[in-house]
């Protein structure tokens, strides 16, 4: 069940930026690697450990191998799901051979992920980004990394000051706006995020701005009346900009378990979702449940952040996530 | 919290009293269905697999087979094996010595900071000085966000002058805290990643200089599987005191509480439960195994009510509402008792969840309406509050506008009053009298979890007090 989709035709939120091709790509690929590095040297070294003495790729062999996915955080129906596909693939009786299940597991996971429908390709027209997620996701560094991803495409970016609750949030925002050299739009703490929303697009029409990017306060899901503001939020961009485009943007913590599944089922109840930052991916193993979200939510991940700095932010892709996360 | 472990567990549960027998099979089932339960809820897999283990092993003994409720064993089995995983009873912060020095640390976004002020509230409340030193100096504007938590809970905030680095201000944090009578430093720190080497060696530099009493780990109770083992490494790198969850007031299953004790081999000591300053509590193990099994938490509800109310007020609201003239007037009071407890959510968090709070959710009350409602009946005159027969549509419509509600509204709260009444001349009135009358128990007692220690929950003198709280 492997895929034939061309990784050129990157699923990106914007049209494909102007760098020349190849460099591009190798970034990427640098980025990518040095993100992933110990999430994919983990997962083999799981899987190697799981498979130790295992002579054939039986049924008790497999059942190692699932084991070893779910302690990737994939959790276990995606888990018993990509093992019941490399089960068709391999007989009972075939020598055990590590890089041949990595190969199948890559291409699987790949094939998982990229049946989340990215979002259709932004245009030359402006646009809202909303961004959202549960407390201490990265949030706001995420938005600081997205304003220099459109700012190096030579776009005219604004900034939202929307967390108006959590101590210094505005500052926070507001630093990264005077590092980046963009507007931010702010009111004082505690005050209406929705006024702050309205504010800001006004601004931005006034100011021909392409690329408004709304920061939310972190708000735990089951935290209802918090997720109505974020309804009310979503209501006020539909009324002022209905003749813009507008993608909202779920932040989740590759850290975080099978909660982010829940997390991104919950705010799409409320907001409908377009994509997934999968932040904090520079450290130790993690991100397997960015797979279960895109499977059991056919929700793409659209980009991932992978340090603090603004520029550590890459476009996502379903082959190179896959073959970053399982080797070779 | 926990719903989705807790209704897993529930179901084997059920399935496990249906057998006369717990022969091998029905206990491998059982398991089974265990394993995949705390699996799904982000328990580490070692674990699970070891927790598994001790269960079937302990099942297995002839005086479980062989008893008469054998299934009743094998749960209370799984509960105490629950709590062991929890590990101890959060012990206090550990703050002798002239300054004490509490250093925090964690991954980036776990709550270091709002936990460095919950921190100091506690302290504050114990009427000690603690000083809060902002070494946390690589997150855009996490300076002022110490300083804007410190001013909500009374505490000066230490913070570095233009390019000064986190080990000068170490340096001098001790001195500068004794200088102006200060007897705990708090050390809040940036947030980093275990392989981060170069963070991690400033960590153990700090440490070096100011030779904290404690050093707490500050841990995300959502954690995955993974990043559990940051716990562990981070414990390797320095001697840690102590594991601090924070966002248990999301809908963690549990996973990252169950794993970590026995994964960092460091015990927990507090919980976090919400942004609030005060949201912090020393860590039960007993009633974390209670909410997660969904036996609720009635216990630190209890605590809560001791702290929050006048004892001889609640008594006679509770009779009030018992008795036949339970007025508007008294739901006023008594809702006003319920909001000095704290929100409301988090108190059905605690409810457990069986008999009339079976199917109640956190997310279905919201604290505004409480505030509607108080808006509505201080909109009514006294004689409307007694006698609410007298509300016509006139006067109903002053109510609304004097409140800035509708009159649906205020029909809506009639209505609700009325049932009110009707419930306490019910079974559930003969109920709440029964428990005032010091008969006590059968509220906190969960019907369905038999006996093995957790009837323990229902009996005891502080559930006679349970029921004043409606």
């Amino acid at each position: 069940m492997s895929t034939t989709q061309d990784t050129d035709a990157r699923l990106d939120l914007a049209p494909e930026p102007e760098a020349p091709k190849g460099e591009q790509k190798k970034g990427f690929w640098k980025k990518l690697k040095r993100g992933l590095f110990m999430t994919h040297t983990e997962i083999i070294e799981r899987m190697e450990a799981a498979l130790d003495g295992r002579a054939v790729l039986d049924g008790e062999t497999l059942e190692y191998l699932e084991e070893s996915l779910i302690s990737s955080d994939l959790g276990v129906d995606t888990a018993v799901e990509l093992v019941e596909r490399v089960k068709a693939q391999v007989k009972p009786t075939d020598q055990k051979d590590v890089e041949r299940v990595r190969r199948i597991l890559a291409t699987e996971v790949a094939d998982l992920m990229s049946k989340a429908p990215q979002p259709e390709p932004l245009t030359a027209q402006p646009a809202v980004i909303l961004v959202v997620g549960v407390n201490g996701v990265g949030k706001t560094t995420s938005i600081a990394k997205l304003g220099k991803f459109f700012l190096n495409r030579g776009e005219k970016v604004l900034l939202a000051a929307g967390d108006t609750f959590r101590a210094a949030a505005i500052e926070q925002i507001a630093l990264w706006g005077e590092r980046l050299g963009v507007d931010v739009v702010r009111q004082k703490a505690g005050g209406d995020p929705a006024a702050v929303v309205f504010d800001s697009l006004q601004a931005a029409r006034a100011r021909g701005v392409q690329r408004v990017i709304v920061d939310t306060a972190g708000r735990l899901h089951t935290k209802d009346h918090l997720m109505a503001e974020l309804g009310k939020i979503r209501r006020v961009i539909d009324r002022e900009t209905p003749d813009w485009q507008l993608r909202t943007l779920l932040v989740l913590d590759a850290t975080t378990g099978q909660n982010a599944v829940i997390q991104a089922r919950e705010f799409s109840k409320v907001v409908p979702l377009d994509g997934v930052i999968l932040t904090k991916l520079d450290g130790t193993a993690k991100g397997g449940v960015a797979v279960a979200v895109a499977r059991d939510l056919q929700l793409p991940v659209v980009f991932l952040g992978v340090g603090e700095g603004a520029d550590d932010l890459i476009a996502f892709d379903p082959q190179e996530f896959a073959a970053a996360l399982l080797g070779p | 919290m926990f719903d989705g472990l807790q209704n897993r567990l529930q179901e084997v549960f059920n399935r496990l009293r249906g057998e006369t027998r717990v022969t091998p099979e029905v206990l491998d089932a059982a398991l089974r269905q265990i394993r995949l339960a705390l699996l799904e809820a982000d328990v580490n897999l070692r674990v699970v697999k070891s927790f598994v283990g001790r269960v079937r092993e302990r099942a297995s003994g002839s005086d479980v087979m062989e008893s008469l409720t054998p299934a009743q064993q094998v749960i209370k089995i799984v509960r105490d094996e629950l709590m062991a995983l929890l590990g101890e009873t959060g012990k206090e912060l550990q703050v002798d010595g002239s300054p004490a020095v509490v250093m925090l640390c964690g991954l980036q976004g776990s709550g270091k900071t709002t936990t460095a002020g919950k921190l100091a509230k506690r302290l504050r409340d114990k009427n000690r000085q603690p000083l809060l030193v902002a070494c946390d100096l690589q997150r855009a504007a996490a300076v002022e966000q110490l300083q804007q938590v410190g001013a909500q809970v009374a505490t000066p905030v230490l913070v570095p002058e233009a390019g000064e680095d986190v080990l000068s201000l170490a340096r001098r944090c001790l001195a500068y805290a004794k200088g102006r009578g200060h007897d705990v430093v708090i050390l809040d720190s940036a947030g980093r990643l275990h392989v981060d080497e170069k963070l991690m060696q400033e960590l153990q530099q700090v440490a070096a200089i100011v030779k904290p009493n404690e050093t707490l780990f500050v841990a995300d109770a959502m954690t995955g599987q993974d990043a559990v083992k940051s716990a562990q490494e981070f414990a390797k790198a320095m001697p840690l005191t102590g594991i601090i969850l924070t966002k248990l007031d999301g809908d963690s299953r549990g996973g990252a509480a169950l794993s970590i004790r026995t994964v960092s081999d460091v015990p927990i000591r507090f919980v976090g439960t919400g942004e609030k300053l005060d949201a912090l509590d020393l860590f039960h193990p007993d009633r974390m195994t209670s909410r997660i099994l969904g036996m609720g938490d009635v216990l630190s509800l209890i605590e809560k009510a001791e702290q929050g109310l006048d004892a001889d007020e609640t008594e006679r609201l509770a009779r009030r509402i018992v008795s036949k003239d339970f007025t508007l007037e008294d739901l006023r009071d008594q809702l006003r008792q319920i909001q000095k407890l704290g929100p409301l959510s988090q108190i059905l968090e605690m409810m457990p969840k069986v008999g009339p709070f079976k199917g109640l959710k956190a997310s279905m009350v919201d604290d505004r309406e409480i505030k509607k409602v108080e808006a509505m009946i201080n909109s009514m005159t006294p004689q409307e509050r007694r006698k609410p027969g007298l509300l016509n549509a006139k006067r109903k419509k002053r109510v609304a506008n004097g409140s800035g509600t509708r009159v649906q509204d205020i029909n809506r709260l009639l209505k609700q009053y009325q049932s009110m009444r009707k419930m306490m001349k019910g079974a559930q009135g003969k109920f709440l009298r029964k428990a005032l009358g010091g008969g006590g128990g059968d509220i906190g007692r969960p019907g369905d979890m038999g006996p093995g220690g957790l009837g323990g929950l229902g009996g005891g003198g502080g559930m006679g007090g349970f029921p004043k709280l409606f």
